[in-house]
């Protein structure tokens, strides 16, 4: 490591005993990447950004909340109306949760359509799944702890699938409550892991960014870097670019915060909290939705739960399903098919998971349309990626990044 | 750090760029201190706090020489009902002599009636000598236990380390013998 | 910028996808509220006061009689129209309960500012002993509380029938509304027009006391709604300045990555530094 040279003479005093100068100018401003990023790969450093934004305005709203189920929904009111721009944490909040599931998601994409989860990236990938999961985790807690009705019945729905486990299902979920129903116990536990969950996961994060750091970003021509021609400083290049990008990405945020903050949210979740009437018609939040629909394909109770769990599960498996050497789908013109089949599917699942089973749609009920999905969703990873490797046809890869660039440019003179 | 590319093209298109280089970084870090604002003040005292702000006192049953102590703003207010003695100890004070300059006339509505926050202004002990056979210390007001503020019968500091007189919070007779703290 | 185009328009999609959703069902038990415009939509929307105040008059006359508004307290009032003694005036006329007093009891004052506002009764089962087994609601979040919430409300309460349709089978006790979902209201019909008489002196139609009530209702809701448009127009503004000036910075930045110069011209020696200097490490 070549070690900071600096003229300022605390900088060095320093830098000579904890040198934060030099990680950070290997880390952040020297940091090599490659020249050819496009705007798919600026969601890394927003998701990263949305996190804080996420920390900083739980910590204050937390200074303000009370976990306990008699005063929880007014205490959040309470918030929205006395505390002083208590509306403004509030709503930060809530559609920052909404904003960082739809940037992780983006981000996810990336990383399937370009094959960043390929060797030698497979621990990077994998430790972002288990960021996911944890946001999945925090992102549920934070829902019910408003304590209106979504709250208590997405609470109630969602602890109930572990009971769908034989013999210690339903201790499981007496455990989980702390009592016999969600109640006083409950919200206040939630509130706990609420908190706590977020610190975990900037540790998983910081992993995430080292296990990033040793084989450097991948590219959307999926090439390896060979040269350092292939390479730029990321400081000013990328942090210009993604400083543009983030602009860009608060306009869209600060929409929702001020002019539509109740988008995301579901009206039913500002009735308060009501043990003896379940809403008509319970929903998820959006993010979910997918994977609530996987749930519902099944008619069993355990194969549901299991089916739903193996949804996510699956992205651990990823990089050894996909046998492709081929990282990017530009060069797989069968994938790159698939992976937009694979996309909407998603979407579809989404929006089968936001209607009743037995909502029709062409005729047919959802449930069915469901279970079509959720086959394809597996089939896309079980049977499609694994094939796919063996006999796809790959277009010709480039010979270094350096060299498309300089194409671009020529192209761009002309 | 000084020489890390940022500066690679310094050389040729600095004015415009260093223009609009310094002009954005102003802007976006003066955005970003100005959203700390909301932050800051969200721990400031809501509105509903703010609003809880008066407490009613019925001051009939106090009898001369005794007092008593109510909450308000979750401090308590010290109520002494003075005798004719206390009240001449208080105005007979050269105000010249005092560390905190304050006649006694300026700190009661009604002389027999002195209303004072009682909370030391050294450091926020509550001093004694509300209670009978409380220790009232040498000027037969209050004494503060924790470091040995005296106080005398206007609530005034005489002796020991408090910079000021015991503060008097806002409060109007509603009759003849009713206040309303706040 | 064309990536970034469609980067941007997916993100969207992902949002928009997930609303489409929640739009369509909704309306799936229930009849489409009428379409209102009202004053506070839009990015510059801001509640009007005398119809607020109007609404307010209704609310405490009418609606209070049997629905808790118990997030609202009688100084919010002030915010949006009342005079400091008005709103203790309103308060004035209701009692709570304080104490416990110095001999240890609890005593019953008039309302002060400070207090939310009154419910009519002390509990969720006196509220529902008192209406035949029905709660009437908590209307102080009532608009975010169902979908479409102002539309539907103005909607319902102008859309009581004195009678059901022919065929259609009322139970004991509701009443015929075209807009509840189900139909079947057991709130009786609250408002007639001419039911409040404003200190003017004049009366309004039922369509009109709907639309004041509504707005009431709105304001009570969303108290922060004024100050949450204005704010967020600056930040907006400011976002898109300083957006602006970050893409002008971005482009000529990156216009280095394609000029020759820079590898061949007159900055190729700091090139070849920051070659060096960038060495992949290995």
């Amino acid at each position: 490591m070549k070690r900071t040279q600096s003229s300022n003479r605390l900088v060095q005093w320093i830098d000579d005993r904890l040198p934060i100068f030099t990680y950070a100018d290997h880390n952040v401003i020297a940091y090599p990447t490659p020249k050819n990023l496009n705007y798919w790969w600026n969601y890394g450093s927003l998701a990263g950004i949305i996190l804080v934004i996420m920390l900083v305005t739980g910590i204050f709203l937390a200074m303000n909340y009370q976990p306990h189920a008699d005063v929880a929904f007014a205490s959040v009111e309470r918030i929205v109306r006395d505390v002083n721009y208590g509306w403004l944490l509030r709503y930060l909040h809530t559609n920052g949760a909404s904003m960082f599931f739809i940037v992780v998601y983006i981000h996810m994409f990336r990383g399937m359509y370009y094959g960043s989860y390929k060797a030698p990236r497979e621990l990077l990938w994998m430790i972002g799944v288990t960021i996911y999961l944890i946001m999945m985790a925090t992102a549920f807690m934070g829902y019910v702890l408003p304590w209106g009705q979504m709250s208590f019945w997405g609470a109630t729905v969602i602890t109930n699938l572990f009971s769908a486990f034989p013999w210690v299902g339903d201790y499981i979920v007496t455990w989980i409550w702390g009592g016999f129903s969600v109640d006083v116990p409950t919200i206040n536990r939630f509130f706990v892991w609420h908190y706590l969950l977020p610190m975990v996961l900037v540790m998983v994060v910081v992993i995430h960014l080292w296990a990033l750091h040793v084989h450097k970003s991948n590219n959307p021509l999926g090439i390896d870097i060979k040269t350092p021609q292939d390479m730029m400083p990321f400081h000013p290049f990328y942090t210009i670019k993604d400083l543009f990008g983030l602009g860009l990405f608060m306009i869209f945020f600060m929409y929702f915060v001020f002019f539509n903050p109740n988008f995301f949210g579901e009206p039913e979740n500002y009735i308060p909290a009501n043990p003896m009437v379940t809403p008509p018609h319970i929903v998820p939040e959006w993010y979910f939705l997918p994977f609530y629909a996987i749930l519902r394909a099944v008619e069993s109770k355990l194969g549901g739960v299991l089916l739903m769990f193996a949804g996510v599960l699956i992205l651990y498996v990823l990089p050894w399903l996909d046998t492709s050497k081929v990282r990017s789908a530009t060069y797989r013109p069968i994938y790159k098919q698939m992976f937009w089949i694979f996309f909407l599917n998603c979407i579809f699942l989404g929006y089968i998971g936001f209607h009743a089973p037995t909502d029709l749609l062409l005729g047919m009920e959802m449930l069915y349309w469901g279970q079509i999905a959720t086959a394809y969703y597996f089939a896309h990873f079980l049977i499609l990626m694994p094939l796919l490797g063996k006999f796809e046809k790959t277009k010709p890869l480039p010979n270094s990044i350096f060299e498309e660039v300089s194409k671009k440019c020529r192209a761009k003179e002309d | 750090m000084t020489d890390n590319p940022t500066n690679t093209a310094e050389g040729v298109d600095a004015p415009r760029r260093d223009f609009l280089l310094i002009s954005t970084t102003t802007l976006g870090v003066a955005g970003v201190a100005m959203a700390a604002w909301p932050f800051i003040h969200s721990i400031n005292p809501a509105k509903d706090v703010l609003a809880l702000a008066s407490t009613e006192v019925d001051l009939s049953a106090i009898e001369e020489g005794m007092a008593i102590t109510v909450l308000w703003r979750g401090k308590p207010v010290f109520i002494r009902h003075r005798t004719a003695e206390e009240i001449k100890a208080a105005e007979d004070v050269d105000v010249a002599d005092l560390r905190d300059p304050q006649s006694d006339a300026d700190r009661v509505q009604k002389p027999q009636w002195l209303v004072a926050i009682g909370v030391c202004t050294h450091l926020g002990c509550i001093p004694a000598g509300q209670a009978i056979g409380d220790v009232k210390g040498e000027y037969d007001g209050w004494y503060c236990p924790c470091h040995g503020s005296h106080y005398d019968t206007s609530g005034r500091i005489r002796k020991g380390p408090a910079p000021f007189n015991l503060p008097i919070p806002p409060y109007t007779f509603t009759e003849e013998s009713m206040i309303v703290i706040g | 910028m064309r990536k970034l185009i469609i980067s941007t328009a997916l993100g969207l999609s992902l949002a928009v996808s997930a609303t489409i959703s929640t739009g369509a069902h909704a309306a799936g038990a229930a009849v489409k509220p009428i379409d209102m415009s009202w004053s506070w939509e839009g990015m510059f929307g801001t509640f009007n006061r005398e119809d607020v105040k109007k609404g307010g008059q209704i609310f405490f006359e009418v609606c209070n009689a049997c629905h808790s508004m118990d997030m609202v307290a009688y100084r919010n009032l002030v915010d949006i129209g009342w005079s400091e003694d008005e709103a203790k005036e309103v308060a004035a006329q209701y009692e709570v309960e304080d104490g416990p007093n110095d001999e240890g009891e609890m005593f019953v004052r008039p309302a002060r500012l400070s207090d939310r506002i009154v419910a009519p009764y002390p509990n969720e089962k006196a509220a529902r002993f008192a209406n035949g087994g029905a709660y009437p609601p908590d209307l102080s979040v009532i608009t975010k509380a169902r979908k479409n919430g102002p539309d539907y409300l103005y909607s319902l309460l102008v859309g009581y029938q004195d009678e059901a349709p022919e065929g259609f089978e009322l139970a004991e006790g509701t009443n015929y509304n075209d807009y509840f979902p189900g139909h079947q209201i057991f709130m009786a019909q609250p408002l007639y027009g001419e039911s409040v008489e404003f200190p003017d002196g004049s009366y309004a139609s039922l369509e009109e006391e709907a639309k004041y009530i509504t707005t009431f209702l709105a304001w009570a809701a969303e108290p922060e709604l004024e100050e949450r448009k204005s704010l967020g127009i600056k930040v907006l503004l400011y976002l898109i300045v300083l957006t602006a000036m970050l893409y002008a910075l971005k482009k000529r930045i990156w216009s280095r990555i394609c000029l020759d110069e820079y590898t061949h011209g007159p900055y190729e020696e700091q090139y070849q530094k920051d070659l060096d200097k960038h060495k992949m490490p290995g």
